[in-house]
């Protein structure tokens, strides 16, 4: 692939590519939400969404709905999706798909590791981790007591191996260590995608260190606001962001020292991209920044399938399907607990 | 002229079925039996009036909802009856029609007793597992448990070659350490536990188990000799008996918890012998009371579902029939006062009294006071298209409705397609001997229809059946066509007396190189049999094809064209008929039809003119004398005002349709400087989504006219060429059947038969009867239906058909009955 997709691409992506833009079809329009928006119970979301693409999923649900049994069955449709491509790819879209999953690996983990340190449950934990995400021994990383153990036991049979090589400490588990656990191994998936995406070539990896480089602003963000206060050190701060991106290495220097929420929002207004964002807030309010990261991720996301021959669209349909699958839990929430004046407080338009 | 056509028929077979606007004015209470009956009537398309509400702002969402739950309802039985196995053939017996409100109180009674029934038997089911799996390990544990007593006594050497004998690694890193500590191990430390875990799982399970302890276990494991049903996927699976022998208790709980992870069930046995017989004999007796009770259980659920299942066919369609009429009802509209409800809808004209007399049935049954009033509206849109067809004619008007729904009102192409299309296939299928297999085939579909049509087939069986008529005719025609080849298998045959050739001599020797003698009269029907395998026969066979090929294919042109003046003249559009069909005809036969007719000349005088070279140079030096190739008297003036027509016919079809397009559009539209104003009582008249509103000017843009005039015109003289060409596939591929059952008969069969080995001639006939089989009468039989598709889809329908008509989808139970959800 450096420059010639359009000759080769066909020949093993093709078809794979062909199907993903015919999920993305099936997406939720504005009108969709519209109407969903004007719903009165879950029954009546129910009956809309069988018009479209999840109404096999839904239709054999008994009739008083939850929110959680929506959201678990357009999970379902998600994943379902994603395995059907992912038995169909060859390498390296095959490797491909499967860093898409990684992310919820790690989430996964984090909170297995986390419930066991409550003294949850083991199985109730299985139920709430992301269907993306499960690996064979999930259940098994309830057994150990340390990160050390966490990986000689579990992880090293799992692709979350080698991102571990940095945060293997003999420490006991807490709260505090597996924030840190969870932004190290993020920061290495991060870079490790991107270096993936960078072998690859071509306008995959054009797309995708896009993408990818403002995922990891994001999080260095993120990571900025909520350490803040903490007693996290600048030093350790800086460790979890990840080694590229816009704010690479510059912005970083910066955010490490932030103290303050306004302090990133001057860091961040330097960088145009991310003017926008801010500009839309009021200063020292961080509540509706998610939401403002999330709608530029969607006009991102969007954007990768203006292009053809390149994974990127994959990537972008599973992220967008989750944000689908984000607004529909808001919405049934929302419905649900009769709260419709909410509603678009949380819902990330796509189309 | 006028006279004569007015005096024709009707033709009412060609053209589309009338249809009305009506409107319904339906009282509240009586909608719904209004809707029911019909639906079982089946004449009515109701358009949706509702179009912009999405499904639950309409009014009746809730029924449509409760429809919804109850399918899901009836959905659950059915997989549950399924799942049982069980097998309940619907009982035809008379049961009233059950009211929605009822069946959707009974439905949820049932559902509740079974999935109260289910959780009980899944409850005792899993007791029952855990029994069952105790008994195993029991069972299982004891071998290694016998010889962990044995260890305990202390022989560790015999302990060594015996039962441990087999695990490798890990048993002597436990064994060396033993060896390191030994006293302190078997009194206080050396613990087990045993289990049972899923094969797939098991040696994950080892790893894991090893790596938590850092090898300071030892693992034994037995396959056991039952399988367990899973309770959750009901389907048996393989386990495997474990037990773990470690030694400390923070092992314990690391094994514990891994156990934990891997859904692994552990069971405690006691090292006691005594106290194991006891505790096995206890699970034993436990486990037949549960096996009683689950079995009981089991019937008990089975006639549950069994009551169930005896009606289940029916409440699925009484179901799906309420749906269909709530979502009908939900396309209707309220009236003003909210008593009413409107509905709009295409019938049939022929069905006017039907609708009539059920929609007052319905009023009467439903005791209304006041009746539904039914009307016929002015209809601005397009009617639907709405062909009654047969069980014949339906394969064939799906081949047309394949290529575009007519037009309403339209000439049907499918009239002519029942015969044409059969008829051009067995022109390139001529083959009595392949038309006969075929025959057969298609026979046996028809003596079987009835068991058929009720069963669920394949995709390519129900391509089959449906088209069952079609292969009929096209087998008829394909003997007929192949008694004109005289083809059988590429066999010549005798049947209509003897040959009209003989050989010169005797011997015969020189009839495949020097010719035969005529000496009497023509073969009375079709080809000569003695042409077969004659120095002459392809030249012969090829004039012969190729110039039929023409004469059907200018014939068939010539219809389409006529059929577009039977079009014109039925939309009463003159200008198509004058700028048109005139010159399209002019010009398709003053140079095809010419050729025509030179073909029927030469056949009937038997003249050696040359006709390529007529053709060729009536065009390049129209003025030349023809000489030898002259077929009749003054040929070459007739040539010459021939030509001059062909000439003159193009721009004639070119030019004044645009112009008096435009001359009509401007004298309508003369001295109006504003566009019409819709007049004020007719708004008023028409609700917002009715059929009659929305008149919309359409602008008049001469050059996208005249655009679109000029590519039609290029079109139809590029293309009365080229389709007629295109008729010659009729003798390339007739052509090509011939000579590939030549090549299997001769070159297969033959060849085999000259060998006096049985197996060889075996062989020979079994390779000739599958070519036969699948190149000449599934590959052939396919190609030819296909190139009978595209001569009529492109070169027949082309000339007249628009095809931009859409189907007539009356509102019907026996439609909604058929599609499986």
């Amino acid at each position: 692939m450096y420059g010639f997709e359009a000759l080769t691409f066909n020949i093993h992506g093709g078809y794979l590519e062909a199907i993903v833009r015919g999920h993305r079809a099936g997406l939720l329009t504005t009108a969709d939400y519209n109407n969903l928006c004007q719903c009165e119970n879950l029954d009546d979301i129910k009956m809309h969404l069988s018009a479209t693409k999840y109404g096999s999923y839904l239709q054999n649900e008994p009739s008083p709905l939850h929110t959680t049994t929506i959201v678990e069955k357009c999970t379902l449709k998600l994943v379902d999706d994603y395995k059907h491509m992912l038995c169909q790819a060859t390498e390296p879209m095959s490797t491909f798909l499967e860093y898409i999953r990684y992310g919820h690996m790690i989430d996964n983990v984090v909170l297995i590791v986390t419930g066991t340190l409550h003294e949850r449950d083991v199985q109730e934990l299985i139920e709430k981790c992301h269907p993306l995400g499960m690996f064979d021994s999930i259940a098994t990383l309830a057994v150990a007591q340390n990160m050390r153990e966490l990986y000689r036991l579990v992880l090293v049979d799992t692709p979350l191996a080698p991102y571990f090589s940095e945060c293997l400490t003999s420490e006991d588990l807490d709260d505090m260590n597996i924030e840190i656990m969870r932004n190290t191994l993020y920061k290495a998936y991060l870079e490790d995608f991107y270096k993936f995406c960078q072998k690859l070539g071509g306008a995959t990896a054009e797309i995708m260190s896009d993408l990818l480089a403002f995922e990891a602003d994001r999080r260095a963000v993120n990571i900025t606001i909520n350490s803040i206060g903490t007693e996290l050190t600048r030093e350790d701060r800086k460790k979890l962001y990840s080694n590229f991106g816009l704010l690479y290495p510059y912005g970083h220097e910066e955010l490490a020292i932030c103290e303050d929420i306004d302090q990133v929002r001057g860091v961040m207004e330097k960088y145009p991209p991310y003017q926008a964002i801010f500009s839309k807030m009021s200063y020292g309010e961080s509540q509706m920044l998610d939401k403002a990261f999330y709608e530029e991720e969607v006009r991102r996301l969007c954007l990768a399938f203006e292009q053809q021959f390149h994974y990127g669209v994959f990537f972008a349909y599973m992220r967008l399907r989750e944000q689908e699958i984000r607004n529909l839990m808001w919405i049934s929430e929302c419905v649900a607990q009769n709260q419709k004046s909410r509603i678009h407080d949380s819902v990330v338009y796509m189309f | 002229m006028d006279d004569f056509l007015d005096k024709l028929p009707q033709m009412d077979l060609m053209r589309s079925e009338k249809m009305t606007l009506v409107q319904l004015i339906i009282p509240v209470e009586s909608a719904h039996r209004c809707v029911t009956y019909l639906g079982e009537l089946g004449l009515l398309q109701f358009r949706d009036l509702n179009a912009d509400k999405s499904p639950f702002q309409r009014t009746f969402a809730n029924q449509v909802k409760r429809c919804g739950e109850m399918s899901r309802k009836l959905r659950f039985f059915k997989d549950q009856i399924d799942k049982a196995g069980l097998r309940c053939s619907p009982r035809h017996e008379l049961e009233p029609d059950i009211e929605l409100g009822d069946l959707e109180r009974q439905l949820a009674d049932h559902e509740h007793e079974v999935l109260e029934m289910n959780s009980n038997s899944e409850k005792l089911r899993q007791t029952y597992n855990e029994l069952l799996e105790f008994k195993i390990v029991l069972q299982k544990a004891n071998g290694f448990l016998a010889s962990s007593n044995a260890h305990a006594t202390g022989d560790e050497t015999e302990l060594h070659e015996g039962t441990y004998s087999n695990n490798g690694f890990i048993e002597t890193s436990s064994l060396l350490e033993q060896e390191m500590r030994p006293e302190p191990l078997n009194q206080s430390g050396l613990r087990f536990i045993s289990g049972i875990i899923n094969k797939d799982k098991l040696l994950r399970f080892e790893r894991m188990l090893f790596r938590a302890t850092r090898g300071n276990m030892l693992f034994n494991q037995t396959p056991s000799d039952e399988e367990i049903m899973d309770p959750s996927t009901s389907e048996m699976v393989e386990k495997i008996v474990f037990v773990v022998f470690f030694s400390g208790e923070q092992a314990r709980t690391k094994i514990l918890k891994i156990c934990e992870a891997f859904s692994a069930n552990c069971y405690p046995v006691p090292e006691d012998t005594t106290k194991q017989r006891q505790l096995t004999r206890e699970v034993l007796s436990r486990l037949s009371d549960l096996e009683a009770t689950l079995h009981a259980g089991t019937r008990h659920r089975n006639d549950a579902l069994n009551a169930v299942g005896y009606r289940l066919t029916k409440w699925i369609t009484t179901v799906r029939r309420e749906k269909a009429v709530y979502d009908t009802l939900n396309m209707l509209n309220f009236d003003v006062t909210k008593k009413c409800l409107v509905g709009e809808g295409w019938c049939p004209t022929f069905a006017k009294t039907q609708i009539h007399e059920v929609l007052q049935r319905a009023t009467f049954d439903s005791n209304s006071q006041v009746g539904v009033i039914f009307h016929v509206m002015q209809a601005v849109e397009s009617p639907p298209t709405y062909f009654r067809t047969n069980k014949l004619t339906n394969a064939f008007q799906e081949i047309i409705d394949a290529y575009g729904v007519a037009r309403y009102q339209e000439a049907n192409p499918a009239v002519y397609s029942v015969v044409t299309y059969p008829f051009l296939f067995a022109v390139m299928f001529g083959d009595w001997g392949h038309g006969l297999c075929l025959l057969l085939g298609a026979l046996y579909l028809l003596a079987r229809e009835r068991k058929l049509s009720s069963q669920k087939l394949g995709s390519f069986m129900e391509m089959l059946f449906g088209g069952r008529y079609v292969i009929f005719l096209m087998a008829l025609f394909s003997i007929y066509c192949g008694l004109i080849y005289n083809e059988f298998f590429s066999v010549p045959f005798h049947i209509f007396g003897g040959s009209a050739y003989k050989c010169r001599d005797t011997t015969c020797s020189d009839a495949y190189t020097v010719g035969l003698v005529k000496y009497r009269d023509p073969y009375p029907f079709g080809v000569d049999p003695s042409w077969r395998g004659s120095r002459s026969e392809l030249p012969y066979l090829n004039s012969l094809k190729m110039k039929m090929s023409i004469l059907l294919g200018i014939a068939q042109m010539n219809l389409g064209l006529i059929l577009s003046f039977f079009n014109a003249r039925f939309f009463g559009s003159s200008l198509d008929i004058r700028y048109q069909f005139i010159p399209q005809m002019i010009f398709l036969n003053s140079l095809f039809g010419y050729l025509s007719l030179l073909i029927i000349i030469k056949w009937c005088t038997g003249s050696q003119a040359d006709l390529y070279h007529v053709m060729i140079y009536m065009f390049l030096s129209p003025t030349e004398e023809l000489g030898e190739n002259e077929l009749f008297w003054g040929q070459r003036p007739l040539q010459i005002l021939l030509l001059l027509m062909a000439f003159i016919a193009v721009p004639w079809m070119l030019f004044p349709k645009p112009f008096a397009l435009r001359k009509i559009h401007m004298e309508r539209f003369q001295g109006r400087t504003y566009g019409v104003l819709g007049t004020s009582e007719v708004d008023l008249d028409v609700e917002p989504d009715s059929a009659r509103g929305g008149h919309q000017e359409e602008e008049f843009n001469f050059s996208e006219i005249f655009v679109h005039q000029l590519i039609h015109s290029i079109e139809f003289v590029l293309g009365s060429v080229s389709n007629t060409a295109s008729y010659l596939r009729l003798w390339a591929l007739s052509l090509a059947h011939s000579e590939l059952s030549t090549v299997f008969y001769e070159k297969v069969l033959l060849l085999a038969w000259g060998y006096e080995n049985i197996l060889i001639r075996l062989i020979g006939l079994v390779v000739f009867a599958f070519a036969t089989a699948f190149i000449l009468l599934m590959m052939e039989t396919l190609s030819a239906f296909l190139h009978a598709l595209r001569l009529h889809w492109v070169e027949f329908m082309g000339k007249f058909f628009h095809g931009d008509g859409y189907k007539f989808k009356p509102f019907s139970f026996a439609l909604i009955s058929d599609d499986d959800e």
